[in-house]
């Protein structure tokens, strides 16, 4: 209530109820119209220039900057609280989020989330006011009869969890909405501010909220250090945990409760529809960037901090901005970019792979046809010409050279007289005799031991020859008795050959190898 | 149905005697699946259990450790009822039970080998580090201690699961199907393991599904389809007529019967 005082005192705020009018009447009651103005509200937020902003709908007239300014100093009371409250819940709902994420209970922070709806609406009408504790108490007690509902239906009908968690959702929400509106009908009903907890308002957070949430964030990061082990095996095997003496189904209350209190402290800023993306995105981003449990947990904590603030920040740009939508945004902000450019599991790292494994197969064919070559003219003399390169391969010299330089860039070979003759250097020879080994030893495999004829072997030999390790080599050689001619009767190069980085002993005099010379 | 192991095992003292079933039943949603079960296994017994799918040989080895409810009956481990003697029991479930894209790394799920001697609260010590990298090593699976375990083969997962198994240093060991779905150099490291810890004084209860390797990789089978057919010496056991009453097409009146319990309801 002292909140919404200060934030009334402010110049914005007279502007805005002067000019929003009966749009903001209309915005306090139906969500539908909520939206709406949310919508035109993002869109002022979107345009660059406040003058732009002013001639779309002539809606605000605060500046931008001053209003960051004041987010920044961090002056104003309100603002602290939201941004400590914002903050706190981020934390809070990412380590839950985690646990919800691997243990695939998604959608049962969904249904959580709805469920609390009554609750806060039974909590406000105890003494008919935004009493943070009765509140807190109602939204757990709705949460916790939620989730036996939840329990009841799975376990006395046929139906299946998701049908039932669908079920319970929609009712409990269902009940929730219609004890709202009945509040807001209610003599002083609308200024209550209840209708803030369905899209969120940090600016609604106050002092008594944050201690709550301090509070709540405290003992879920507690239980997280101290059952850490407890919570990661159960939700990685319950089987195994149980049959080590874990209470396992008492750990998993544990866990529900905590994910409630994680709810309960966000809806004020969140709002009950999206507060389980809150939960979710954070956790899922994370999920996308780490393989191990405790950093999942503490990544997912840190960019539900992140988005908790994000939002609290932009929120604060225009009077009334829902803060929810705002920190879900950050959220899946982060999620996106975790999804595009994670480094191991995102778009561009895969696409990035792909495309130096593709580089990596062309430099081998490569070195293939040059080895070819040489093996033509019984490894006699050393450099191969551009033209015979290109007449093996059957392209223009021109590509001929476009790979030559690339395998110069990568150490494999030199060029000479005048860039028109390749020369391999003891890597790009290892490398050469390596995959010409691969291909001829995956041949004579497929021949004789998977009896697959002669001539059908070529083409698969082509793609495994860039793929086979050396451990697989080695036991295919061994298998092969260390066979040293491949189905067509050509030498397989050995591991001898390999070793040495250099050319086979040439009858030529004189012909040293293909050692690197400038 | 006693057999001439089970009177062997009743004639010893108590304190060889490392599982003692009788007249387990075990229903799931009041539908019979176990009936009747009695057991006495030995000290330092290789048991495999065979039996056509469905045939209860999970829930068997559920119900023995105390993972599921049971309708009637009793379960004794080491003379005392299983709750008590929990860290003597170690167990490898099913493969497919778990989640392998889960963000843990090889080391993480050996170490929950340790969690029942730990209990609640406690964390792992350097000496516990020290046994799962022991057991890490015993799989031939140290190398891979830092993967996660997504990256595994089948036949790695299946040798991680046997670590955890290890690194629980109990007594009394069940497996649900530890062959499944691996590869061959496995399968003869995982029936060495097996043989080893037999010769250490261990029992094992080994889900089997493969009918010919199980009379080669086992010295006693149980043999079970929803009630005990026959369990003893792999060679007094493993006969046609035996394994047809197991394995058989026909109904037989129990689980007939069973069938009338559920249309009941
Ligand atoms: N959680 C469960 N709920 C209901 N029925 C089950 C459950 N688990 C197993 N069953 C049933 O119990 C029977 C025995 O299952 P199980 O012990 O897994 O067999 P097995 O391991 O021998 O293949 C099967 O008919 C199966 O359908
Ligand atoms: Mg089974």
């Amino acid at each position: 209530m002292e909140l919404e005082k200060h934030m009334g005192g402010t110049r914005n705020r007279q502007t805005m109820t002067a000019n929003l009018g009966a749009h903001a009447m209309r915005a306090e009651r139906a969500p539908l119209s909520h939206v709406f103005s949310l919508l035109s509200l993002l869109l002022c937020l979107l345009c660059p220039s406040s003058g732009h902003a002013a001639r779309i709908g002539d809606l605000v007239e605060t500046d931008l900057a001053e209003q960051a300014l004041r987010f920044f100093t961090f002056q104003d009371p309100a603002v602290r609280y939201a941004l400590l409250g914002s903050m706190l819940l981020g934390i809070t709902c990412g380590l839950l989020g985690g646990f919800i994420v691997v243990r695939k209970m998604a959608l049962v922070g969904d249904a959580l989330s709805h469920a609390v709806l009554p609750g806060v609406a039974l909590g406000f009408l105890w003494n008919m006011s935004k009493d943070p504790v009765a509140i807190f108490v109602g939204a757990v007690l709705a949460g916790l009869l939620g989730a036996a509902a939840v329990h009841l239906i799975k376990h006395t009908t046929r139906l299946k969890e998701d049908t039932a968690l669908g079920l319970v959702l929609a009712s409990f929400f269902a009940v929730g909405i219609c004890l709202v509106t009945m509040i807001q009908r209610l003599p002083n009903g609308n200024k209550s501010g209840i209708d803030k907890f369905l899209f969120g308002q940090a600016a609604a957070i106050g002092e008594g909220d944050v201690k709550l949430m301090l509070v709540a964030t405290g003992l879920a990061v507690l239980m997280i250090l101290l059952f850490y082990k407890e919570f990661l095996v159960t939700s990685f095997d319950a089987g195994f945990a149980r049959s080590v003496g874990f209470p396992v189904q008492a750990i998993h209350y544990g866990l529900m409760l905590l994910l409630a209190f994680a709810v309960v402290i966000a809806l004020q800023a969140v709002g009950v529809v999206l507060v389980s993306a809150m939960l979710i995105t954070p956790a899922a981003a994370a999920y996308l960037l780490t393989d191990r449990m405790h950093r999942l947990l503490a990544l997912a904590a840190l960019f539900g901090l992140c988005a908790g603030a994000l939002g609290a920040f932009l929120s604060f740009l225009r009077p009334n901005l829902p803060t929810g939508p705002l920190m879900v945004l950050a959220a899946t902000a982060v999620f996106v970019l975790a999804f595009l450019f994670g480094p191991r599991h995102g778009v561009v790292a895969r696409w990035w792979r792909r495309r130096s494994g593709a580089a990596r197969i062309q430099r081998e064919n490569t070195l293939k046809a040059v080895y070819h070559v040489l093996e033509a003219r019984e490894f006699k003399g050393e450099g191969v010409s551009l033209r015979e390169l290109a007449e093996r391969r059957r392209e223009t010299v021109e590509d001929a050279r476009q790979q030559a330089v690339e395998l110069r860039r990568h150490d494999f070979a030199t060029l000479q007289q005048d860039g028109n003759a390749i020369y391999l250097t003891p890597e790009g020879w290892q490398r050469a005799c390596a995959i010409v080994r691969n291909h001829r030893l995956w041949e004579l495999y497929l021949t004789n031991a998977a009896h697959i004829a002669a001539d059908h072997v070529h083409e698969d030999a082509e793609k495994i020859e860039h793929v086979l390790g050396e451990e697989v080599v080695r036991l295919i050689e061994k298998r092969l008795n260390y066979a040293t001619h491949d189905p067509h009767g050509r030498a397989i190069p050995g591991l001898a050959d390999l070793r040495r980085g250099e050319a086979p002993a040439s009858p030529l005099p004189g012909a040293t190898g293909y050692g690197r010379s400038t | 149905m006693p057999s001439p192991e089970n009177k062997v095992a009743t004639d010893n003292p108590g304190s060889d005697i490392s599982l003692e079933i009788h007249d387990l039943t075990v229903a799931y949603h009041k539908k019979p699946v176990l009936w009747g079960i009695d057991l006495v296994v030995p000290r330092g017994k290789l048991v495999g259990i065979v039996g056509p799918n469905g045939a209860g040989k999970s829930t068997l080895i559920k119900a023995a450790m105390g993972l599921l409810p049971i309708s009637s009956g009793w379960v004794k481990v080491f003379g005392e009822p299983v709750k008590k003697n929990l860290t003597r029991i170690g167990y490898v479930p099913q493969r497919e039970s778990v989640d392998w894209d889960f963000p843990v790394s090889v080391m993480d799920v050996v170490l929950m080998g340790r969690y029942g001697h730990l209990g609640l609260l406690r964390r792992p010590s350097k000496q516990d580090r020290d046994i799962a990298r022991e057991c890490l090593d015993k799989v031939k699976m140290l190398p891979y201690a830092n993967r996660q375990i997504s990256n595994l083969s089948g036949g790695q997962q299946q040798r991680v699961f046997l670590a955890r198994a290890l690194a629980q240093e109990s007594d009394l060991y069940f497996m649900d199907e530890p062959f499944a779905g691996v590869d061959a150099a496995t399968e003869a490291a995982i029936v060495e393991l097996l043989h080893e810890l037999k010769s250490r004084g261990k029992t094992l209860m080994v889900v089997h599904h493969d009918l010919p390797t199980a009379r080669r990789y086992f010295d006693s089978l149980l043999l079970l389809n929803m009630r005990v057919v026959a369990f003893g010496p792999t060679d007094q056991v493993f006969t046609h007529d035996l394994l047809q009453s197991t394995y058989g097409g026909r109904l037989t009146i129990l689980s007939e019967v069973a069938e009338a319990v559920r249309a009941k309801e």
